[in-house]
């Protein structure tokens, strides 16, 4: 676990990048990460990370199947929004946990 | 007289119907076990049945053999459960009553679910095997097949018994060798996981392994739709894989009696606290095998080893005691790797795969992540302590909670 300063404000990583803490995220935070991971977030992005960030408060586990049925944005545009690995990117830019792939 | 309904007559469900005739009264409790199916399917044998080693008869038996005498046995459809009323309603119009459930309807493939997937090449070019009726389209196929691009895609996750898939293209490899066509088959495994497997060192043994075995691995890949004219399978973000034959794991989904139930979530698995294995919305309700949506592997040991916490908390339940066994997630697979020999993994939870000795440590006989000729042995006695000891309920010579012992965790 590192401590690093993102868009002004301190917050705890894990190895893999993601934040230790949801509660230290904020919008120009997840814009910062986003720029890591070469995407420009737009308001469809956000749309995505705000619904992540509701579930994950709830208590539910996510899917891309799940976001594919949010009426938010299909599984082919989660993919266009989010290239290469759509949910684990996106759960990184929302400040939430990586998904867990359970066996 | 309370009455105990036990839904779903699988691996689950039979196990859990031996367990609580043998410690329920009689005259206080009555049982009743429901199941569409007359026949039980041993479903780990589908896996051999592709290449010959196992036929039909050798994964088929009555259900009825392994029910005890004294509980009801209902065949039929579910058509819905009705929790807030203690009701569950049969497509035949009967209505049975309940005071507790053990839910146990396990989990089914949906091939409809990915466009093309069931389509013109259905059963032709394009199989499954975790039917029985797939498991032998597809040996029927092997019989003629020349060679060629074998292509293994697993749809979505989660899946029951996720070895299966690996244990596949590893048997696919030694039979191909064996019937002297492997140079002329190309072998690849393309899945939406970031490797072979999940946990890192399972993923590294069993990636090293297909490398040993010149099986290609495709990871990342999210199946969108199988293109049956061009004979390629399509992923969301537009990567192409061709194939001569496709052997998929379909998406898993619990069956729909739950969804118009209203009980399940959105592939019909059942919220469950994954620790008392009680349903999270109703108290009378505990969810075993693989139709909970707890997060360890879908498979029959897990659901051996979670029947043991499942029966005593709900006999706790029953007797109005707070829920004191708590399930760890364990898990144990056998996966054949070809040529008679294969490797165990075993987890929870919390603990990743490890290797090591199973189940004493230092000693074995089992060799954990590692691949050996006692290892194959255990899957093959494994068939006869299905029948024999585990649908009955019967304790087993191993405890239910994951040891560390004889497991290396550096
Ligand atoms: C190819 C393959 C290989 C496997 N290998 C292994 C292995 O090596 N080791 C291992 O531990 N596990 C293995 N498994 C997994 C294992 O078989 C399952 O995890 C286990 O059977 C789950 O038990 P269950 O009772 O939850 O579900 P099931 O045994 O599938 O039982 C569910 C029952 O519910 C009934 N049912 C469902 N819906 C309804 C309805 N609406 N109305 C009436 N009845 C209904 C069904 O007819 C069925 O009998 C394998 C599975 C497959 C397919």
């Amino acid at each position: 676990m590192a401590t690093q300063t993102i868009a002004g404000k301190e917050v705890d990583l894990n190895e893999d990048g993601y934040l230790t803490d949801h509660t230290q995220w904020n919008e120009a935070i997840a814009k910062e990460l986003a720029k890591e991971e070469g995407i420009e977030l737009t308001d469809e992005h956000m749309k995505v990370l705000n619904y992540l960030r509701e579930k994950y408060a709830e208590g539910e586990s996510l899917s891309i199947r799940k976001v594919g049925k949010s009426g938010i944005v299909d599984i082919k545009g989660l993919y266009k929004l989010f290239p290469g690995g759509p949910l684990k990117i996106s759960s990184r830019l929302a400040g939430i946990p990586k998904p867990q792939s359970c066996v | 007289m309370k009455k105990i309904l036990i839904l779903g007559g699988g691996t689950a469900g039979t196990m859990m119907a031996n367990k609580l005739s043998k410690e329920l009264d009689r005259s206080e409790y009555e049982i009743t076990i429901v199941d569409k199916d007359k026949t039980h399917y041993y479903q780990p044998g589908l896996l051999f049945i592709p290449f010959g080693i196992y036929n039909k008869h050798d994964v088929i038996k009555p259900k009825a053999n392994f029910f005890p005498r004294n509980v009801n046995v209902v065949y039929g459809d579910i058509d819905y459960i009705d929790p807030e009323n203690n009701q569950v309603f049969m497509q035949n119009g009967r209505k049975l009553n309940y005071d507790w459930m053990v839910l146990a309807t396990g989990t089914e493939t949906r091939p409809e679910e990915t466009p093309g997937l069931k389509d013109k090449l259905w059963n032709k070019k394009i199989f499954e095997f975790y039917t029985l009726e797939g498991a032998v389209a597809l040996r029927n196929f092997f019989k003629d097949w020349q060679g060629g691009k074998m292509v293994l895609n697993i749809a979505e996750m989660p899946f029951k018994c996720p070895v299966a898939p690996l244990e596949f293209v590893f048997l696919a490899d030694a039979y191909f060798t064996e019937i002297g066509i492997r140079d002329k088959v190309d072998i690849t495994y393309v899945t939406p996981l970031p490797g072979a497997f999940t946990k890192p060192k399972a993923t590294k043994m069993l990636g090293e392994l297909m490398e040993e075995k010149n099986i290609k691995v495709v990871p990342e890949f999210y199946m969108e739709r199988v293109d049956n004219d061009q004979q390629k399978i399509i992923s969301y973000d537009e990567k192409e894989i061709p194939f001569d034959v496709l052997v998929s794991i379909p998406t898993n989904m619990g069956t729909d009696a739950i969804e118009r139930s209203g009980m399940g979530d959105d592939l019909n698995f059942v919220p469950t606290d994954k620790y008392t294995l009680r349903s999270k919305n109703y108290e009378n309700i505990f969810v075993l095998g693989d139709a909970a949506d707890i997060p360890t592997s879908k498979a029959g040991s897990v659901a051996h080893f979670a029947s043991d916490v499942v029966f005593e908390n709900l006999m706790s339940a029953l007797e109005g005691r707070e829920l004191k066994a708590k399930f760890d997630g364990h898990a144990n697979c056998y996966i054949e790797t070809g040529f008679g020999q294969g490797s165990i993994i075993d987890f929870n939870y919390d603990t990743e795969p490890l290797p090591g000795t199973y189940p004493l440590p230092g000693v074995g006989p089992f060799g954990l992540l590692k691949n050996t000729k006692t290892n194959h042995y255990g899957k093959v006695m494994f068939r006869w302590i299905y029948w024999h000891i585990l649908l009955k309920g019967k304790e087993m010579p191993l405890e239910s909670q994951m040891s560390m012992a004889g497991k290396k965790t550096s």
